[in-house]
């Protein structure tokens, strides 16, 4: 598997770095500009999840392939306090900060791939894929 | 690090900010209290929100937009957002985000027409 980029998160201006890490990295692969808008704005959801609830975590970007198909993976990781119900964060307009509560559900919606991991007090990793058309 | 702010113009009545860089979270705090602030020392009756070179906008800055618009309507201004990208607004649904509240128009020219005409309807300015 390819190694990928990774972005640092810390602050709410590693949020825009880490969207232009992907978004850089879905036109280099010839995404058209509706999907790199897609892939920038779940990026920046995930990433602003980091920060908000975890304080630090990476984002991690790299290419992926199935099938003979290329596409965009996207893993965020953090050693938050987890979740500790996926399906009721995964709903439409639940949140618990200053978001519409379309974080989560919403980013999965600009994605293809979708998988999310949280234990409580140990973390979250969210992995995320967009497949080439 | 010290964030750029975004200028607000002022013609006559209406005051219009076009952002042309990359909004973080707090720059784009920053800009929904210059605005609302620039509102107040105006009195402007109209505001116009340029996103044409805005090319992502999450949860959080639409919330923003959402919430510029209805803390301006608060005061008595109309806002008016224009310049939507297709791509941004082709995320916005897709997020879920349709910001039903929030009047839009395709450009500067013909947000300004709107405004324009929303302040006519209401007579004086007031809502």
């Amino acid at each position: 598997m390819a190694p990928g980029k990774v972005a640092v998160i810390r602050s709410d201006l590693d949020i825009v770095i880490a969207r232009t890490l992907a978004r850089d990295t879905a036109k280099n692969m010839g995404f058209g500009a509706i999907d790199q808008a897609r892939i920038a704005t779940a990026v920046s959801e995930l990433a602003r999840n980091i920060f908000l609830y975890a304080g630090t975590g990476t984002v991690t970007v790299r290419e992926a392939e199935r099938a003979g198909r290329r596409g965009i993976e996207i893993v965020c990781e953090d050693q938050g306090p987890g979740i500790a119900n996926i399906d009721v964060v995964m709903q439409d307009g639940y949140s618990t900060s200053r978001g519409m509560g379309m974080g989560l559900p919403g980013a999965k919606r600009l994605m293809d791939d979708f998988e999310i991991r949280s234990q409580e007090g140990v973390g979250t990793t969210i992995v995320c894929r967009k497949w080439r058309m | 690090m010290e964030s750029l702010r975004i200028p607000i113009l002022k013609i006559g009545d209406v005051l219009i900010a076009s952002i042309q860089t990359t909004l973080h979270d707090s720059s784009a705090v920053q800009f929904k209290d210059d605005l609302l602030q620039r509102i107040f020392e105006t009195r402007a009756r109209g505001l116009i929100v340029d996103l044409t070179a805005v090319e992502v906008v999450d949860s959080f800055i639409a919330r923003l937009i959402s919430d510029i618009a209805s803390m301006a309507g608060l005061m008595g201004t109309r806002v008016v957002i224009t310049g939507l990208q297709p791509a941004v607004a082709i995320t916005l649904v897709e997020l879920g985000l349709e910001l039903p509240q929030v009047l839009t128009a395709l450009n500067l020219e013909k947000g300004l027409a709107a405004l324009q005409r929303q302040v006519e309807e209401s007579g004086d300015g007031a809502r």
